[in-house]
C-alpha cells in the first residue's frame, strides 16, 4: 500500500461504505462536520453502523483533507454540497481529482426562495449537477462521480456489488477503478458524466415510486410495470438535461434502478412506502435520519419539464402526491389511464 | 472587460530591435529549427506507430494519398520534384517489403526524408526587408486610398490626414495586452468571417506595437502571388488542407509547438476556415489550439516558466465580399467540411487589389475587439500574467499538467483540456462581439420575415421569391427598437459589446445600417423602397448577415 491518502467528505451511510471500500486498498482520511459524530467516530471506530476500517483516519479539517490527499471522495447530500465546496475551495488545486458519489441536483434560486415557492422555476441555466457544482466552485478540472446499484448496506456487508466511475478524463476512471476494486467490488468506467451522474439523480424518482406501489401491496408485475416505463421516462429526462441514451441502459442506469426500486433499504423507496401507508411527507422526512434525494429531485424535474414544456407523468404525478394533493392509490388509478401504447420509441 | 475605444494612442513597439523579434530568430534558424521540427514528430510519431509493421503502413498510406493529392488537386505552388519524390518513396518502400534490394533506406529513414520534407515545406519565410515594406504598402497605401476616397478627389491620394486608425476602431484592454507579450507568448484566436482577416490582423498587431505574429495561412492563398508575397513577409506558415495524414499533421502541429516553445507569438483562426454561414464560430478546430497547450507543458517540464496566453480577437464587418459563395457552401453543405475550392473572388491578384480599394475605401467602420486574456485553462490572467481563479485567488497553472508532485504526460487529458479552452473561446467570442448597426437590422428583418411564414422550413423560406416580402416600417423600426434596448441590457450584463452606432435614435440606426449593410453586394440584403418599407433583395445574403447574432436567444425577442 502506498503512502499516499485519499480524502472522503461526508461521513452519512454511504459516506462511510465508501471511504470502508477505499480503506481496502489505501489510507484514508475521512471527513465529517458534526463534532458529535467525529467523536464517536474517534472513541468507538463505529459510525452509520458501521465499524471503520483500521486505514480510516477521522478528520475534522478541511484544509488538512485537500493539502494531505490529492483525491477526494465527496459525499453528502445535494443540498449542502455548494456550501461544502465554497468551504473546500480556498484549498483546492488544479492538480486535486474529485470523485463524487453524491445522486441528487443543485438549484440556485433567488434570496430566500426556496424549492417548494410557487414561484421557483428551474432551467438548465439553475438546475447543476454536482460535477457542475465542482466545476462552478473550484479550480479543480479532473472531476468524476460514482454510480450504480450501491445499496450501502449490502457494500457493508461485503456482497458482491459494481458500480461505475464516470468521467470525461480518463485517468480519473483509471484512479477511481485502481482505488476502489476489490474483491467483492467490480468498477467499470464510462465517459458520460453527466450522463450517468443523471441516472443516479433520476432513478431516485422511480424508487420512490416503487415504495409506493409497495405500500399499496403489490406485486412484481407492477413493480416490473414501473421500472420499465420509469426507464423511459429517465432517458427521455436525462436527454433534456443533456446525457445520452447510453448511460441509461447500463449498470448505473437500469442497474441501479432496479436495485434501489425493489429494496426497503433504499431511502427513497422508504418514502413511497410510508406515503402509501399513509402517512404525510413532512412526518416522514421529520422521521429519518439521511436525506431522501428523490422528494427534492421530483420537486426540481417536475417544474423543470413543466418549464421546458414537455411531460414527465410518472413524475408529475408524484409531485401531486408529495403536495398532499393526491393519495397514492388515486395516483395510480391515474397513471394507468394515461393512453401509452408505444413501448420504445427512443431507440 | 475594461473597454477603451482607443483611436489616437500611438503605441511605442515593445521590442523596438527587429533582431529580437521571436519571428526573425526563427527564421533566421530556419535550417536547425526545421531539424527540430523533423525529429521532434518522427518520436511523436513513432509514439502512435510503435511496430516497425504499423510504420511501414503508415508510410504506404501516406504515399498512396499523396499520389492521389498530386493527380487530383494540383496546386501551382506545389513544388516541381513532387512527384519524383513519392515515386522515390515507393521505391523505397517496394525494396523493404521485398528485401531483394541491398543499401535501401530504412522505414525510419524515409519518415525522416518525409518529415524534413514537410518541415521544410512549412516553415515560414519571414524577412525583415520584405516585412517592412508589406507593412508600408498596407498602412501607406490605404491610408492614400481612404483620403481619395474621403476627399472624393484624386489628390487626396496625396494627403495623409485620414489614416487607417480612424477607419478601423481598436478596442479592448490595449495595454494589458502589451505587457502580457512583454512578460509571455500570446496566442491569438480571432473569429474567421473574411480571406482579409489576416491581413487586418496584421495591421492591429503591428500598430499595438507588437512584433509580428506567426500564423499558419492556407496554401492555397500562396497561389496568389499578391497574397503570397504578405504572407511570406508577415510570418506565415504554411498549412496544406489537402494533406490530411498522420505524418504531415504531426509535423505541423510540432511546428507550431516548437515554436510556441521558442516564444513565438502565435495567430490562429480556431474556426479552422472562414464562417460559412456568418455565425460566430461555435465549434473550433482543435489540432493547433492543442500545440499550444503541448507547448505550455514543455515549458514547465523544461524549467521555464514562460507563461502561454490565450487572447480571444472579434472581427466586425459591415460588409463581407465572399458572404454570397459562403453562404452558398453553407446551405449546400451545412456544415459538411469538403476540400477547400478556392472562389472567384480572390483568384487573380487584380480582384484583390480591386477588392481591397472597396474594402478600405468604401466600407464604414470595422472594429477589432480584443478580448480579456487567459491562460491555456480558461482562466483569465492579470497584467503580470497570474492566472485568477474564482474568488481572486491565484492558480498556478503547471498544477493542471501536475500528479502526486510530478509532471505527467497524459495526452487525453489534454486533450480534455483543449475541448475546454475552445469552449471558453466561444464563449468570449460571444462576449466581445460587437453589434453594429447593420447586423441588428439584418438579425431583426430575417427573424421577422422568417415568423411570417412559420410552417415553411428554412429552406423552403429562403426559397420564397424575394419581391413577396416586405415589412412595414413602423413595425420594424418598433422591433429595432425593442431588441436594441435588449441589447443593451445584455451589454450591462457582460454578455455582448455594442459599437457608437447603436446609441443613436432608431431612426438613425437603421439608416447607417442600410447605408452599410453588404453594401458592395449586387443584390442587397435590405433596402428601404419607394414607399419606405423594408425589402430584401437577397434572402440567402439577409440570412447570413442576420447569422452574426445568433446564438444569444435574442430570436424570442423579435415580433
Amino acid at each position: 500500500m502506498s503512502d499516499k491518502k485519499v480524502g472522503v467528505i461526508g461521513a452519512g451511510s454511504f459516506g462511510t461504505v465508501v471511504a470502508n471500500l477505499l480503506a481496502q486498498n489505501v489510507k484514508v482520511k475521512l471527513y465529517a462536520r458534526s463534532d458529535e459524530k467525529i467523536a464517536n467516530m474517534r472513541v468507538n471506530r463505529e459510525n452509520a453502523g458501521y465499524q471503520l476500517h483500521e486505514n480510516i483516519e477521522v478528520c475534522d479539517n478541511l484544509q488538512e483533507v485537500a493539502s494531505e490527499c490529492e483525491t477526494l471522495f465527496p459525499v453528502v447530500p445535494s443540498s449542502g454540497f455548494r456550501k461544502m465546496m465554497r468551504d473546500l475551495a480556498p484549498f483546492l488545486h488544479p492538480y486535486h481529482t474529485m470523485i463524487h458519489g453524491t445522486k441528487g441536483l443543485d438549484v440556485s434560486l433567488p434570496k430566500g426562495m426556496s424549492i417548494d415557492d410557487p414561484e421557483a422555476y428551474f432551467t438548465r441555466e439553475n438546475v447543476k449537477t454536482m460535477s457542475e457544482v465542482i466545476r462552478d466552485e473550484s479550480v479543480v478540472v479532473r472531476i468524476g462521480c460514482l454510480a450504480g446499484p450501491n445499496l450501502a448496506r449490502e457494500i457493508g456487508n461485503n456482497q458482491p456489488a459494481a458500480t461505475v466511475v464516470a468521467s470525461s478524463f480518463d485517468s480519473v476512471i483509471k484512479e477511481g477503478q485502481n482505488l476502489l476494486r476489490s474483491e467483492y467490488f467490480q468498477v467499470y468506467g464510462n465517459k458520460d458524466l453527466i450522463g450517468i451522474e443523471l441516472t443516479g439523480v433520476l432513478k431516485n424518482i422511480i424508487a420512490l415510486a416503487s415504495g409506493a406501489l409497495s405500500g399499496l401491496g403489490f406485486g412484481e408485475n407492477a413493480r416490473a410495470m414501473l421500472i420499465s416505463r420509469g426507464l423511459v421516462e429517465m432517458i427521455y429526462l436525462g436527454r433534456e438535461l443533456g446525457g445520452n441514451l447510453q448511460a441509461f441502459i447500463g449498470l448505473a442506469g437500469v442497474g441501479d434502478l432496479v436495485a434501489t426500486s425493489s429494496s426497503k433499504y433504499s431511502r427513497n423507496f422508504t418514502v413511497g412506502y410510508r406515503l402509501a401507508q399513509g402517512e404525510r411527507l413532512p412526518d416522514i422526512i421529520a422521521s429519518m435520519n439521511e436525506v431522501a434525494e428523490g422528494v427534492n429531485t421530483i420537486k426540481i424535474v417536475k417544474k423543470f419539464a413543466e418549464h421546458y414544456g414537455f411531460r414527465a407523468p410518472i413524475t408529475e404525478t408524484l409531485y401531486k402526491v408529495l403536495m398532499g394533493n393526491m393519495t397514492v392509490k388515486d395516483a395510480l388509478t391515474y397513471l394507468m389511464k394515461i393512453p401509452l401504447n408505444v413501448d420504445i420509441d427512443f431507440i | 472587460m475594461e473597454d477603451k475605444f482607443n483611436n489616437t494612442t500611438e503605441f511605442k513597439p515593445i521590442i523596438p530591435k527587429h533582431s529580437e523579434w521571436p519571428v526573425v530568430k526563427l527564421s533566421k534558424q530556419r535550417q536547425e529549427f526545421t531539424e527540430r521540427v523533423s525529429a521532434e514528430s518522427i518520436d511523436s510519431i513513432k509514439k502512435v506507430k510503435t511496430t516497425e509493421a504499423s510504420l511501414i503502413e503508415e508510410l504506404e498510406r501516406t504515399r498512396y494519398k499523396e499520389k492521389l493529392r498530386i493527380q487530383k488537386s494540383p496546386w501551382s505552388v506545389d513544388p516541381d520534384d513532387e512527384y519524383e519524390f513519392w515515386k522515390e518513396v515507393k521505391r523505397q518502400l517496394m525494396a523493404i517489403s521485398s528485401q531483394t534490394e541491398e543499401n535501401t533506406k530504412t522505414s525510419d529513414e524515409i519518415l525522416k526524408s518525409i518529415t524534413e520534407r514537410y518541415a521544410n515545406e512549412i516553415a515560414g519565410n519571414f524577412k525583415h526587408s520584405s516585412y517592412r515594406l508589406a507593412r508600408s504598402i498596407a498602412t501607406f497605401g490605404f491610408a492614400r486610398l481612404l483620403n481619395a476616397a474621403h476627399t472624393g478627389r484624386f489628390s487626396g491620394l496625396f494627403r495623409a490626414q485620414r489614416t487607417l486608425r480612424d477607419k478601423i476602431r481598436i478596442r479592448g484592454n490595449l495595454e494589458h495586452l502589451r505587457e502580457l507579450a512583454k512578460n509571455g507568448t500570446i496566442v491569438m484566436v480571432p473569429t474567421h468571417f473574411s480571406n482579409l482577416d489576416s491581413v487586418l490582423i496584421g495591421w492591429v498587431i503591428h500598430e499595438l506595437g507588437l512584433p509580428p505574429f506567426i500564423y499558419g495561412a492556407g496554401l492555397n492563398l500562396f497561389n496568389i502571388r499578391i497574397f503570397a508575397y504578405f504572407m511570406n513577409s508577415l510570418g506565415a506558415y504554411k498549412v496544406d488542407r489537402r494533406k490530411k495524414n498522420l505524418i504531415y499533421l504531426e509535423t505541423l502541429k510540432t511546428y507550431s509547438n516548437l515554436a510556441i516553445q521558442d516564444g513565438c507569438h502565435s495567430l490562429f483562426f480556431p474556426g479552422g476556415t472562414r464562417s460559412r454561414s456568418g455565425a460566430i464560430e461555435t465549434e473550433l478546430k482543435r489540432g493547433l489550439l492543442g500545440t499550444a497547450i503541448q507547448a505550455q507543458l514543455a515549458n514547465f517540464k523544461n524549467d521555464k516558466d514562460h507563461k502561454i496566453f490565450v487572447v480571444p480577437v472579434v472581427l466586425n464587418y459591415n460588409f463581407v465580399l465572399e458572404a454570397p459563395s459562403l453562404i452558398d457552401q453553407f446551405l449546400k453543405q451545412k456544415g459538411q467540411q469538403r476540400y477547400y475550392t478556392e472562389n472567384d473572388e480572390y483568384s487573380t491578384s487584380y480582384k484583390i487589389v480591386k477588392f481591397l480599394i472597396k474594402f478600405f475605401t468604401k466600407q464604414s467602420d470595422i472594429s477589432v475587439t480584443i478580448g480579456r486574456s487567459m491562460d491555456l485553462f480558461g482562466n483569465y490572467v492579470d497584467d503580470e500574467g497570474h492566472s485568477i481563479g474564482k474568488s481572486g485567488r491565484y492558480i498556478a497553472t503547471r498544477d493542471y499538467f501536475m500528479r502526486n508532485g510530478k509532471f505527467v504526460d497524459d495526452k487525453q487529458r489534454d486533450e480534455e483540456y483543449t475541448i475546454h479552452l475552445s469552449r471558453r473561446i466561444v464563449e468570449e467570442f460571444h462576449k466581445i462581439n460587437e453589434v453594429l448597426p447593420s447586423h441588428l437590422i439584418a438579425f431583426v428583418g430575417f427573424r421577422l420575415l422568417r415568423k411570417k411564414f412559420p410552417d415553411l422550413d428554412l429552406f423552403n423560406f429562403l426559397r420564397l421569391p424575394e419581391d413577396e416580402l416586405l415589412l412595414d416600417y413602423g413595425e420594424f423600426s418598433q422591433e429595432v427598437e425593442k431588441l436594441k434596448n435588449i441589447i443593451f441590457e445584455e451589454e450591462a450584463e457582460g454578455n455582448i459589446l455594442t459599437s457608437p452606432g447603436l446609441h443613436k435614435t432608431t431612426d438613425e440606426l437603421i439608416n447607417q445600417g442600410l447605408r452599410n449593410l453588404g453594401i458592395f453586394h449586387a443584390s442587397l440584403p435590405l433596402i428601404r423602397n419607394e414607399v419606405g418599407d423594408i425589402e430584401t433583395q437577397s434572402l440567402n445574403l439577409l440570412y447570413y448577415y442576420h447569422n452574426r447574432l445568433t446564438g444569444y436567444n435574442f430570436e424570442e425577442h423579435v415580433g
